[in-house]
């Protein structure tokens, strides 16, 4: 009697043992350097760690995201991406166009400031690179499109003065201050009217916390921002308005709006006359809370 | 997990079976005869999972535990980073004012405890002078845990625990405030208060329960000839810890100034202090995971006898005649793919004067010498995917040099009197040695971001060498708990 109930714990057993694994619709693969990641190791990742924001089907819609005008107010206040639609922020490849599978291994890596992804550096590149090829899966843009090719990064011209201040006149002649306000903040004029490609309401970022962008912390980081856009949102690609010497210049003046982070164009902005009043007037509107200035 | 997936109903089949397998394993023994016994075991580990981080930063337990309460390198990450993510969204100014950090965690369950060989009266008049095997099986429940934990500004966070036993009495567990990247850096980071130590298996995190796998017998392993003290390094301490990482965690170290008294506040014992230092290295091996070295040791003091006595018993905080111990160890933590091993080899020691609780000030008895021992302990887990973990441990302790002389043929410790607690024998050279077998599977039904449940069933049995009362023969127990474990 005792062999017989035995028997059958161990068949139950068994049997939620030999639970059918989820299968994807599509196999991709991802390639970074020497990596080459596999969509089915990088399924097992996303069900573990990705699924609570991003969907159980990759669009974004994962049990943390409620669409503006719910019955219930989302847990996070910017909506996780949608993989469904392919489109993705931080490229290093021209507006529009799919982006490198080592620009999305940089994404997972680096994470995004002020939003509710964090930084997944203690996985190993090979997990990263799995999870990449898996992310492929949920768009067939990626079996019908190629990525783009990388956009051309000059060398950073020699910081100067005149740089910063031709920088300071381009922010005016191309009307950044209209999003990101005259100090950089994200309170322009128009910031409170944005939305995304999701038709969600959008923040312009604000310059004067952190010491790292949305698409990573260096001068190159930043080049490329506005050179490639950011896809899925109101902040367009100049790649077609300035040179290339513009933008390094732009480069060097939207630095200097960063008061949390002590860069050389901010020290050198702050050696002049008219950059330390400039410095000295946004501090005083500022609030510090420990947490950068209050928004 | 996958609520309102087209794989539900394959989902509640599973949830169904699993209950199923839950029912037999409660009948089999259940329908058992077995003597009833008034004083066994419960599983009294305070473990720890905490769903309002989940619930904070909307991520699922898995994202941070491989099987809650384990963590994951990332949720070691996110802890080791003073609760934060690092994305300038950690401080309170940007949760909702609704958000409160508060989790609870307890275990409804059914368990059954046996040992074969328990102090029992004859049954022909005479008390305490038999054997006997003693089994009890019932409906229980674990004590709970209360866990609040958070951040108070950026880089400063707080974890506090106050938690009950079954009974319902409370104490701490953990109360601590942690300044994290000071001067900019993960290397350094400050804790103080109470907390538990830097082990990377950390017990309050193991995903044992029962009353004789619950705990790691190597953590909290005294020589059965001592009474004068009390020390586990599973134990929380209280102390300051400096604790430094590299950026992805794959480096760790830390050190730590505690006050010698095993974790219990109001400075009962002495003015000592302890130590405790851990260092670990994490590498990537090709398609298998990140795999993990390090070493740990805990060098500590305690007082054989009080420096001033009030109606014949201490005052706290007086105790004198410091005798050193030490505790080490190093660990490897090795994974492939999602089988993960830990293996830890331990080794302690003890004064003389504390293995034979002799005050400082009298003469060691004859004999007397440092108590050593060495212990082991192998844990796999297999992680079939998020939802259902099978678990394994197997724990050795082997006492290399027993505190006091051998008396062969004595059965216990032989002490210098009836009432002293001088002891100055054993029975033998594996008197105490302990081998403990555990294993059992974790099944989660649903993964969310707001709350852990998992159905846990888990067996372990226990041998310890020449510790009956009366015979002076092995000691085996064992376990048995099927239950529903949850946080909220």
């Amino acid at each position: 009697m005792r062999t017989t109930k035995l028997a059958k714990l161990c068949f139950s057993i068994a049997a939620v043992l030999t639970i059918p694994e989820m299968s994807s619709a599509q196999q991709m693969e991802s390639h970074i350097g020497k990596l080459n990641g596999h969509s089915d190791a990088g399924k097992q990742l996303f069900y573990r760690y990705c699924w609570g924001c991003h969907g159980f089907r990759g669009d974004g819609m994962g049990e943390n995201w409620l669409p503006t005008g719910s019955f219930m107010e989302p847990y996070l206040n910017i909506q996780p991406r949608n993989f469904t639609a392919a489109t993705f922020k931080c490229r290093s490849t021209p507006t529009g166009t799919l982006p490198t599978d080592e620009d999305l291994y940089n994404a997972i890596k680096r994470g995004f400031v002020l939003s509710n992804m964090p930084s997944w550096i203690t996985l190993t590149a090979q997990n990263r690179a799995d999870l990449i090829a898996f992310i492929k899966t949920f768009s067939a843009r990626w079996k019908n499109e190629k990525s783009g090719d990388p956009i051309n990064i000059p060398p950073e011209p020699k910081l100067t003065v005149e740089s910063i201040k031709h920088g300071q006149e381009l922010f005016q002649k191309l009307e950044c201050w209209k999003c990101h306000g005259q100090e950089g903040r994200g309170d322009g004029p128009s910031a409170s009217t944005l939305t995304d490609s999701n038709d969600q309401p959008i923040r312009p970022y604000n310059f004067s916390v952190g010491s790292r962008f949305k698409c990573g912390a260096t001068n190159q980081d930043l080049y490329k921002i506005f050179m490639t856009g950011l896809d899925g949102t109101p902040m367009p690609s100049f790649a077609d308005v300035i040179k290339p010497d513009d933008a390094w210049d732009l480069v060097h003046f939207l630095r200097t709006l960063q008061d949390a982070y002590k860069s050389p164009e901010l020290a050198l902005w702050e050696s002049t006359k008219e950059g330390a009043q400039q410095v000295a007037a946004r501090k005083v509107s500022g609030t510090p809370t420990g947490s950068g200035f209050k928004q | 997990m996958f609520e309102g997936s087209p794989r539900l109903g394959r989902k509640k089949l599973t949830f169904l079976i699993s209950g199923f397998s839950f029912v037999l394993l409660f009948l089999s023994v259940f329908l058992n005869d077995s003597p009833p016994a008034s004083a066994l075991p419960l599983p009294t580990v305070h473990v720890r999972a905490i769903p309002a981080f989940a619930r904070k930063y909307g991520m699922p337990c898995s994202s941070c535990h491989e099987a809650w309460p384990k963590l994951s390198p990332f949720g070691q990450n996110f802890k080791d980073n003073g609760y934060q993510m690092g994305n300038d969204r950690d401080a309170p100014i940007f949760q909702s004012p609704a958000y409160w950090p508060i989790a609870i965690r307890t275990t409804p369950m059914w368990h059954r405890e046996s040992s074969n060989r328990v102090l029992v009266d004859d049954g022909l008049g005479g008390q305490n002078n038999a054997e006997g095997k003693v089994t009890a099986h019932g409906f229980d429940y674990s004590g709970l845990d209360i866990l609040t934990a958070g951040t108070l500004a950026k880089n400063i966070s707080f974890l506090f625990v106050p938690s009950a036993d079954e009974a319902g009495a409370f104490h701490i567990e953990s109360a601590n405030l942690r300044f994290s990247n000071l001067l900019n850096s993960s290397w350094l980071n400050i804790k103080v208060g109470k907390f538990e130590l830097d082990l990377l298996h950390s017990e309050k995190r193991g995903l044992t329960l029962s009353g004789q796998g619950g705990g790691y017998q190597n953590y909290h392993f005294q020589p059965l000839t001592e009474s004068s003290y009390v020390f586990g390094i599973g134990d929380n301490q209280v102390g300051l810890e400096w604790m430094g990482h590299s950026k992805n965690d794959r480096t760790r170290v830390s050190a730590a100034l505690l006050s010698s008294n095993d974790g219990t506040p109001g400075l009962p014992t002495s003015r000592g202090y302890d130590g405790y230092f851990s260092a670990s290295h994490a590498f990537e091996a090709k398609g298998l995971g990140v795999q993990r070295v390090g070493g740990f040791a805990y060098v500590g003091q305690a007082p054989t006898y009080f420096q001033f006595t009030s109606g014949g018993a201490g005052i706290a905080g007086t105790g004198v005649g410091n005798k050193t111990f030490y505790r080490a160890g190093l660990i490897g933590m090795w994974y492939v793919k999602k089988l993960d091993v830990t293996t830890i080899y331990f080794h302690g020691s003890d004064s003389a004067f504390l293995a034979t609780n002799t005050p400082a000030n009298q003469t060691l008895p004859i004999g007397a010498q440092a108590a050593t021992w060495n212990g082991g302990l192998f844990e796999t887990h297999y992680n079939w995917n998020p939802q259902l973990v099978l678990i394994n441990r197997y724990e050795l302790v082997r006492m290399s040099r027993q505190g006091a002389p051998i008396i062969p043929g004595s059965v216990g410790v032989t002490t210098a009197a009836p009432d002293s607690p001088i002891v100055i024998g054993v029975p033998s050279s594996n008197f105490g040695n302990i081998d403990v077998l555990t294993f059992g599977y974790r099944y989660y039904p649903f993964i969310s971001s707001r709350a852990g449940f998992a159905f846990h069933n888990e067996y372990s049995i226990l041998r310890q060498r020449g510790v009956s009362p009366v015979n002076g023969l092995d000691v085996t127990s064992s376990s048995l708990l099927a239950g529903f474990d949850f946080a909220f």
